[in-house]
């Protein structure tokens, strides 16, 4: 890409992780340092993308002279800072959280994180059989989430009906590990347009809508953006809902294709997802700095006039 | 400053650029006769009156100059004919501005400082100002200030005109303007021409052609009897939509190349099927900022449609030449070739930078961020930029008391120009086509929220229901393009055009509101 103005000449800080010295520029994250140092390092709620929100602690590291751990994502670095990231401390305290999010989430659709629980040996059932879920519990009642505290045999969970309120896409928030990004990318960090915010609290919070009213009564705009961050599934388009649900979606048989959306000038490059001759879903590359990752409702959804639209979907969903 | 620009709907991701900068702690200015969502993001809305925009940048203009914050150090070395812009904007004082656009002259105040004191600053616009019968006066009043101030060749400042496809850009890049080769090279000149005529073993016309309005008045005269149209819907896009309409219908031979049957294909003698350039061939496109990025084939073609290199490579063999079977990347090349600033671009370079920025010369040059750079050049390099002095005048289609509102009509968040592609996906945002009005003017003309009426212009009519819109200021009225076989809009508009850009007043039109008679025949409904 073309240069821009000069850059400020940025500093950069060595400091010691696993050992091992690495530098990296100022203002760096201790992610930045260990993923240049070659660490992998777990997260669920970070994404380049996104500004961080220290969320999810499961990229969280012992840094000695700090009494609690800290969020790799958010922390920055610090000249001569001793970073452990595989002490029992640590792997104790991912492994803890990755199970009460399993516990308590289908992450079925959520291979990054079942890969994480299992590098952690983690063992989400010793908190018992998922427990039977709340009738009734439902986002249209602002209920969602909530379950009477269990005994101790079952262990709670968020199960709850999916919610499909228009035809572009669905939430199934019992998959949700409320990680903020889509209320991230509906907020500050892109799309500007806060339809959507964490409600409740404890084990009721959860992602709502304005009262949680159905989409098409809320603020959204459709871009999609949260369907663009969600990294286990509980946002989806309609388009793999509905192929999912028929068990005709197929990873394995899709190709993607980057291109540019045709609607206006700005240049977002299109990453279609295409089956058996279909464009089934359409992401952008959070790297590619016109779009940083971000769509509008076009780009995203406006695809179908290249393909003969199948049978409507049906109205309801169970 | 976005000047007849909605881009928080029409480039929502240049305008998530926009927000950055807006928490970074810029300042946005916002000039719109609607109070639109991009409005609402902004320090200050000047809601002018619809094609009042020269009164305003001559009124900005000549504040500027008032208050000693003009740069003079830029006018002198790098312009031309700063005395007369003088002289000519020196009546449009901000009572008189304020009079003619309804912006209060405190407000135009404050604009005119916040330009011209800011260290960098940049002006967007789209066809809220093109889309007039003086475009190109208004395009050339609003450069005036850039260089007033000397917010050009800058980093950070300058114009920028917000391209409303992907490949706008490329199509006037690529030559399909009336007066241009590939590159931006003159078909007047003789050494350009001479150029390209030895690449191609053929003569080009010495002369310029018609642009899309003149080809409608050559039809009209009858010098032009036969079209060859490529994915372009004019039978609906076009303003004064029955003229357009009988004028193609009267054409000798009619050929469109289109991924669908249009309006415009079904008058046609012949009907050449195509793919979707974006997502069924190969090859570029251009964005607003001169990027040019590659498309990709994600799909196979339907049935008979074939991408436009092939048809119009059998379209050659027709007519006698034989051109092989290039592929894209190979037209590229040859573009490369004779046209100096894609020389650089590569299909190896494009795709492992994820696009270039013209002017780029050769294979090293970075491509360029922004333009103009020559005009800081110490000496400076190349001639001096003249200011152009152009004078206020109200839109062709005048408002009066027969036809009192004035219609202006634009893009919406979901949906694109006819409706053609955005048609077709299931957008929950999509309502169809409302006259959207004030409450105000609901009120004052008996036209109920919901109701049903005649809209009617000059021109022609249309049946519509009415939507309140309470962003709107009474007198003012907005519909989209976006549903022209529910409501065709372009009935209304006016076919008036800037003689020198060919682009018609969609942005002004006189309308007034009609009861539709309620029915008399007692039937149960």
């Amino acid at each position: 890409m073309s240069v821009g103005p000069a850059a400020a000449p940025t500093g950069l800080v060595e400091l010691t992780i696993d050992g091992q010295t690495v530098q990296v520029p100022e203002g760096s994250a201790l992610l930045q340092a260990c993923r240049a140092r070659g660490v992998a390092t777990p997260t669920v709620c970070y994404a380049e993308n996104l500004t961080p929100v220290n969320v999810c602690r499961v990229c969280v590291v012992e840094v000695e002279g700090s009494r609690a751990l800290v969020p790799a994502c958010s922390r920055p670095v610090e000249r001569g800072m001793v970073v452990h990231t595989d002490s029992e401390r640590v792997r104790h305290s991912r492994r803890m959280v990755l199970e009460l999010l399993a516990s308590a989430t289908d992450l079925s659709l959520a291979p990054e994180v079942e890969e994480h629980l299992r590098r952690y040996g983690g063992r989400p059932e010793r908190f018992g059989p998922a427990a039977p879920p709340t009738p009734g519990a439902d986002h249209r009642h602002t209920q969602a989430g909530h379950h009477r505290p269990t005994d101790g045999s079952t262990a709670a969970t968020v199960t709850q009906p999916t919610l499909i309120d228009n035809e572009l896409y669905v939430r199934d928030y019992s998959r949700c590990v409320l990680c903020y990004k889509c209320v991230e990318a509906c907020g500050v960090d892109a799309q500007n347009t806060f339809a959507i915010a964490v409600a409740g609290r404890g084990f009721e919070a959860r992602i709502s809508t304005e009262f949680g009213l159905p989409l098409p009564d809320s603020a959204c705009v459709y871009c999609g953006n949260c369907i663009g961050v969600c990294p286990t599934g509980a946002l989806m388009f309609r388009s793999e809902h509905e192929m999912r649900r028929n068990g005709t979606w197929d990873e394995t048989r899709q190709q993607r294709t980057d291109t540019i959306c045709p609607y206006c000038g700005v240049g977002c490059t299109l990453t279609l997802h295409v089956q058996d001759g279909r464009i089934v879903k359409v992401s952008s590359p959070p790297e590619h700095d016109v779009a940083g990752g971000h769509l509008c409702i076009k780009g995203r959804f406006g695809w179908e006039f290249v393909q003969v639209l199948e049978d409507p979907a049906p109205a309801s969903d169970r | 400053m976005l000047w007849g620009s909605n881009a928080r709907e029409t480039h929502p991701i240049f305008f998530h650029h926009v927000l950055r900068g807006l928490r970074n702690g810029a300042r946005l200015y916002a000039v719109d006769p609607r109070r639109t969502t991009s409005a609402q993001w902004a320090h200050a809305w000047l809601g002018l009156q619809v094609g009042s925009d020269i009164a305003l940048a001559n009124a900005i203009g000549r504040e500027i100059i008032a208050a000693g914050l003009a740069n003079e150090t830029f006018i002198a070395r790098a312009t031309a004919g700063f005395d007369e812009y003088r002289r000519c904007v020196d009546r449009y004082t901000l009572d008189y501005a304020q009079r003619e656009t309804g912006v209060p002259a405190e407000t135009i105040r404050e604009l005119a400082h916040a330009y011209a004191r800011a260290d960098r600053a940049m002006i967007c616009w789209t066809l809220g100002v093109t889309e007039h019968h003086n475009a190109v006066d208004t395009v050339l009043a609003i450069i005036d200030l850039a260089l007033l101030t000397g917010h050009v060749g800058r980093y950070g400042s300058g114009l920028n005109p917000l391209r409303g496809q992907n490949n706008v850009q490329g199509g006037g890049d690529m030559g399909a303007l009336p007066d241009r080769l590939p590159g931006f090279q003159h078909v007047e000149d003789d050494a350009a021409r001479a150029k390209f005529e030895r690449a191609w073993g053929v003569r080009i016309p010495p002369k310029r052609g018609w642009h899309l309005t003149g080809m409608f008045e050559a039809m009209e005269r009858g010098d032009l009897t036969a079209l060859y149209v490529i994915g372009e819907n004019p039978a609906q896009s076009e303003a004064d939509a029955g003229r357009a309409v009988r004028l193609l219908g009267g054409l000798g031979h009619l050929v469109v190349q289109d991924i669908f049957l249009t309006p415009t294909a079904e008058l046609a003698h012949v009907v050449l099927p195509a793919a979707a350039s974006w997502c069924e061939c190969e090859g570029t496109v251009t964005s607003s900022e001169r990027r040019v990025q590659r498309v990709r084939k994600a799909l196979e073609p339907p049935g008979e449609a074939r991408d436009d290199i092939t048809i119009i490579r059998d379209l050659a063999r027709r007519f006698g030449h034989n051109w092989g079977s290039p592929s894209a990347e190979d037209v590229w090349n040859e573009l490369r070739s004779l046209s100096p600033i894609h020389a650089g671009m590569s299909y190896r370079r494009l795709e492992a930078l994820g696009g270039l920025q013209w002017p780029c010369h050769d294979e090293t040059h970075p491509g360029e961020q922004f333009l103009h750079g020559r005009l800081w050049e110490e000496p400076l390099r190349g001639p001096r930029t003249p200011f152009h002095a152009v004078l206020h005048e109200p839109p062709v289609d005048p408002v009066d008391d027969e036809f009192p509102i004035r219609l202006t009509t634009g893009r919406q968040l979901d949906s694109f120009n006819t409706g053609v592609q955005s048609g077709l996906y299931r957008s929950p945002l999509r309502h169809g086509e409302t006259l959207q009005i004030s409450p105000d003017d609901g009120r004052r003309y008996g036209a109920l929220d919901g109701e049903r009426v005649r809209v009617r212009s000059r021109r022609g009519a249309v049946e519509v229901s009415v939507h309140y819109e309470g962003t709107l200021r009474p007198g003012l009225a907005f519909m989209t393009l976006h549903f022209p076989d529910e409501v065709a809009t372009n009935l209304l508009t006016i076919d008036a055009a800037d003689p020198r850009s060919g682009t018609a007043e969609f942005k002004a039109t006189a309308i007034r509101i009609e009861k539709i008679a309620t029915s008399t025949d007692g039937a149960e409904g």
